[in-house]
């Protein structure tokens, strides 16, 4: 695994801690696998949840080391230039830091909701067009979501990169290039493959939960 | 809202992993709009897609590139999003994403008749596809038409039936080219539709053919 490290820490800063402590343990652990364990994925929010409550440029680093690169080698596959992937991935990554108060980690995990940010800039960049948005629910994240809620997503989300994983390899990479914006709509018509079941019936456990405590 | 008729799951797919040109996605992002199932559905899907980007590979990015990120949020000038904007859709708003196209709710909406009563409102949006509001009169049929490509179409006022089933508010309905229907708009009031097609409609009776050139139908 490549750990990329802002120039701003380069030169001169100090390499915060917490970000030194991922490089040791991420090069401890050798090449992470497409399935990251529950630790990797709740520390993530952790992450999120610093860089909303305290605008936390440590924490917001740490992402950036980890989804940067990620977000340009997907995006170099979605087809857009070396440079157009080195923009793109640079505002989703500010829009991250943008939005972090909307982030819910009732509905998404980290890696499901910053997709979707660098999916919308993509179209909007590469498609000149606009993406219409769903209308947002008539909330916002909850102040202090209900942590089973939180954790039981991100578990869910995860045995969906281990499946993924597992999915035999034409298979697997039917589905990514379906996200890399590189399939016409009939080979869409393929199945995933993947296990979508559970997932749906942990978002809708959610949702019903928040819908309640509107009313 | 009781809605029977969801988007497909292969809809859903292309939506959540960007491959449907714009007048679809806007139809796509207003049932969502309406109905809990299928932004669950969507949620999923995009779930999938984190996953395709946690299973990517690294690529370096330029060494400058957190120092650049930063001066993009800093020139943003904005402060930090606190909350979301949101409108509630009432009985004669539409929901946000067909608002933004229109400009307005049902009220601003600028109906240009095309015939028999039906009324139509072309939305702005890229060329591959084509979105359209349609009013049609209580009681009244929609031309029998087939299609060359895909039809969706999707009931935000009243209800239509055809061979098919009946469409009530938030239903959708996604016509291919097998389908050559006759819409009819039930009694009560009128059926207001938003639909989208990947080519022209294709009218089986005479005059709304040639009209058709006029009338981007
Ligand atoms: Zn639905």
């Amino acid at each position: 695994m490549y750990i990329i490290f802002p120039e701003a820490y380069r030169d001169g800063h100090a390499i915060p801690s917490a970000v030194q402590a991922q490089k040791n343990s991420d090069q401890m652990n050798g090449k992470s696998k497409p399935g990251l364990n529950n630790s990797t994925q709740t520390k993530w929010v952790e992450q999120m949840e610093k860089i909303q409550n305290s605008q936390d440029q440590t924490a917001f680093a740490e992402l950036f080391s980890h989804f940067a690169p990620r977000l340009k080698s997907f995006l170099l596959k979605s087809g857009a230039s070396p440079s157009m992937a080195e923009d793109i991935a640079q505002e989703t990554m500010a829009t991250v830091w943008q939005k972090a108060k909307l982030f819910d980690p009732t509905r998404a995990n980290v890696s499901t909701w910053i997709f979707t940010i660098a999916r919308n800039r993509k179209i909007d960049v590469l498609r000149k067009e606009n993406r219409p948005e769903p209308e947002e629910l008539p909330w916002g994240p909850a102040e202090e979501p209900d942590q089973a809620d939180v954790l039981a997503l991100q578990q869910e989300t995860e045995k969906l990169s281990e499946a993924l994983a597992d999915l035999p390899p034409k298979q697997a990479e039917l589905v990514k290039k379906a996200y890399y914006g590189d399939l016409s709509h009939s080979e869409i018509a393929t199945e995933t493959g993947l296990p979508l079941g559970t997932i749906k019936s942990r978002l809708r456990l959610a949702l019903e939960r928040l819908r309640h405590r509107m009313t | 809202m009781m809605i029977k008729h969801h988007l497909s799951e292969k809809l859903l797919l292309a939506y959540s992993s960007g491959n449907l040109p714009e007048a679809f996605n806007l139809v796509v992002a207003t049932h969502i709009s309406m109905c809990d199932e299928c932004r669950i559905a969507a949620c999923a899907h995009d779930a999938v897609g984190g996953a395709v980007l946690e299973s990517s590979d690294c690529v370096e990015m330029e060494p400058n590139a957190f120092a650049k990120t930063l001066k993009l949020i800093s020139d943003q000038d904005e402060p930090m999003l606190n909350d979301i904007n949101i409108r509630r859709s009432g009985k004669s708003r539409f929901p946000k994403p067909l608002q933004d196209y229109v400009g307005g709710d049902l009220n601003d909406v600028r109906w240009r008749s095309i015939g028999m009563g039906v009324k139509q409102s072309i939305l702005k949006t890229s060329k591959e596809a084509t979105v359209r509001l349609l009013r049609i009169p209580a009681g009244s049929a929609v031309p029998d038409h087939g299609h060359q490509g895909t039809e969706l179409t999707l009931v935000l006022q009243g209800a239509f039936v055809d061979e098919t089933d009946r469409f009530g508010p938030g239903d959708v309905e996604v016509a291919n080219e097998d389908l050559n229907h006759m819409p009819i708009a039930e009694l009560g009031e009128d059926c207001i539709c938003l639909a989208a097609t990947d080519a022209p409609l294709r009218f089986n009776s005479l005059i709304p053919r040639i009209a058709q050139p006029f009338f981007r139908i």
